[in-house]
């Protein structure tokens, strides 16, 4: 038996031929000693974390709590994660707007000030470059969260398109928000241990919502927001307050909110069915391929003006020919590849990520079939080291979401 | 048997002894070196364990190997009837995050396959050295067993390998 590399919904390197073994050892030392770390990494460590690497940098994927009771936590009590190895930016300028709009389709100049969404960068075929929580801080101020690994594409494919757009006489310009952290708090208890940090009343402020407020006595940036499908918050504090503030988060919630790893981050956003960038959505998936339309504004659908538009409103008229969607399976566990194929044998599509859910206790899956084969409730095999196991199509997401919504 | 209680034992009082020193070493790794390691069993370098008892030797997962993966999930055995060969794989154990092969340390012919893990596979967790056992095989060449390491050279071998990871 061998492991290595944590892939989060993926197989482990197999097969490793034992005169290798020194070899591939002393590569994953070099590999590790050359990972960036966020300023929690010494926190971490004294707290039981186990650390890998992940997107360039060394994180934890678990903690002293097994990955099956961490998410399983996160869901009845409430969980806190570092993601201070996400890219946090601004930009800034009266046309600040207009140019995003240009990147990502949602619509920006829409979104309410003091709100944000989720969007998708495209490229010029319409492929998602990156997914991302934009926030309009202000008509003039957008600050947005881009994945890690996505990090250097993002930032290059922005400032090549800011260059040409002051060139013509745009008023933008950013600031990358390295000198802050990012804390995630997540689950149930979120809202009511915050709450005990903040002066603010929390109670009013609703899913996708961003606020400039005091935490823990530091100005931060607060979104309602998460990829967990739980009410909770991200945290952009920064960096020389970021220690102290998770060590009174957990504090406050006496225990009950528990440190958490990316390998329960992973289960608890594919059991609210939400992408993960690498393995749900790559550059020649499209948004509308990912089930992701209703994250294209309705003045956005007839207007289009971001890349790819061509290709994407296309694909509203016509319908996509592959289709993102959830599967439970008997057998083992799912993962990224895994073959899928109709009743009759054949190939259908493929897994894009896919696991064992703590909270249903069952096999679920991500993937992507051919349009036509979509549906709740169509049967398919997926193949599993050869072998065909049962699996059946569902709708997303397989547990419930908790976002904080007015009622 | 004694044995047995007196790694646990051992293992709970060293576990209590980092908690009140905790600086000495990151509990996650001290931890894992106290994963524990019978006597009277033979281990490969892949983290399987073989217990050879007349003309039948039993093969399963080491207590090390489980605490690395974390829950199993699932566990895919061959049939019985089948063969293994040394070093090469016959199954996969499945945690929530990752899968790995089960490699078998020695030739044979596979007489017998623990059914109770395809129900249980939190048993490979739970007890990776009785109740979590793999399969049973008739060796074909019992001097195979001769090259594979015993308790005290397994134990320095996992810890060697934990350091350099």
């Amino acid at each position: 038996m061998r492991w290595g590399l944590w892939k989060l919904g993926q197989s482990i390197p197999r097969r490793l031929a034992h005169g290798n073994n020194k070899a591939v050892a002393c590569r994953y030392f070099a590999s590790d000693a050359e990972l960036k770390k966020t300023v929690l990494y010494d926190f971490h460590v004294a707290n039981g974390g186990k650390m890998v690497p992940f997107a360039g940098w060394s994180m934890p994927i678990q903690y002293k709590d097994s990955i099956m009771d961490s998410t399983l936590n996160c869901r009845e009590n409430g969980s806190l994660f570092d993601v201070s190895h996400m890219c946090g930016l601004s930009l800034k300028g009266k046309d600040s707007v207009p140019f995003l709009e240009k990147l990502v389709i949602a619509d920006v100049a829409g979104l309410a000030p003091g709100t944000g969404s989720l969007t998708v960068f495209t490229n010029e075929k319409g492929g998602a470059i990156d997914d991302s929580v934009i926030t309009k801080v202000k008509d003039d101020h957008i600050y947005l969260v881009v994945n890690a690994g996505c990090r250097d594409k993002d930032l290059a494919h922005i400032e090549e398109h800011m260059k040409a757009f002051k060139a013509k006489g745009g008023d933008v310009s950013w600031h990358i928000h390295d000198e802050r952290s990012l804390l995630a708090l997540q689950g149930p208890l979120a809202a009511p241990v915050l709450q005990h940090l903040t002066k603010e009343d929390l109670s009013k402020m609703y899913f996708g919502e961003f606020r400039v407020l005091d935490i823990n006595g530091v100005q931060c940036f607060l979104t309602r927001t998460g990829y967990t499908g739980e009410d909770g918050f991200e945290i952009s504090i920064p960096s020389e307050s970021a220690v102290d503030l998770a060590k009174a988060i957990l504090e406050k919630s006496e225990g009950k909110i528990r440190l958490t790893g990316l390998g329960a981050r992973d289960s608890l956003r594919l059991e609210a069915g939400l992408c993960l960038y690498g393995n749900d959505l790559e550059q020649h998936i499209t948004p509308i391929e990912a089930g992701l339309t209703w994250a294209i504004g309705k003045r956005r659908r007839a207007e289009g003006g971001f890349l790819g538009a061509d290709v994407i409103l296309k694909q509203l008229e016509e319908g996509p020919k592959i289709r993102r969607v959830g599967f439970f399976s008997s057998g083992p566990p799912p993962r990224s590849h895994s073959e899928i194929q109709d009743e009759g044998g054949n190939n259908i599509g493929e897994v894009s990520s896919g696991g064992f859910s703590p909270c249903l206790k069952k096999n679920i899956a991500i993937g992507y079939v051919k349009s036509g084969l979509h549906k709740a409730g169509t049967k398919v095999k997926i193949i599993i080291r050869g072998k065909s196991n049962e699996g059946v199509v569902t709708k997303m997401p397989f547990v419930p979401t908790k976002y904080y919504k007015p009622s | 048997m004694a044995l047995r209680m007196w790694a646990s034992s051992t293992a709970n009082a060293l576990k209590l002894s980092s908690v009140s020193r905790p600086h000495l070493l990151p509990p996650f790794s001290f931890s894992r070196c106290l994963s524990s390691v019978l006597d009277g069993l033979k281990y490969a370098d892949s983290h399987e364990w073989v217990k050879h008892e007349g003309s039948v030797a039993t093969i399963g997962i080491t207590d090390h190997a489980q605490d690395h993966l974390g829950e199993v999930v699932y566990v895919e055995l061959p049939e019985p009837g089948g063969t293994v060969s040394k070093k090469s794989g016959f199954g996969a154990v499945e945690s929530v995050k990752a899968t790995s092969d089960i490699n078998s340390p020695i030739s044979g012919e596979i007489v017998e396959v623990n059914k109770k893990l395809t129900e249980t596979p939190g048993l490979v967790n739970s007890s990776p050295y009785e109740d979590g056992w793999m399969i049973k095989v008739k060796p074909s060449d019992p001097s195979e067993l001769d090259s594979l390491m015993g308790p005290k050279e397994y134990t320095k071998f996992c810890e060697e390998e934990d350091a350099s990871h």
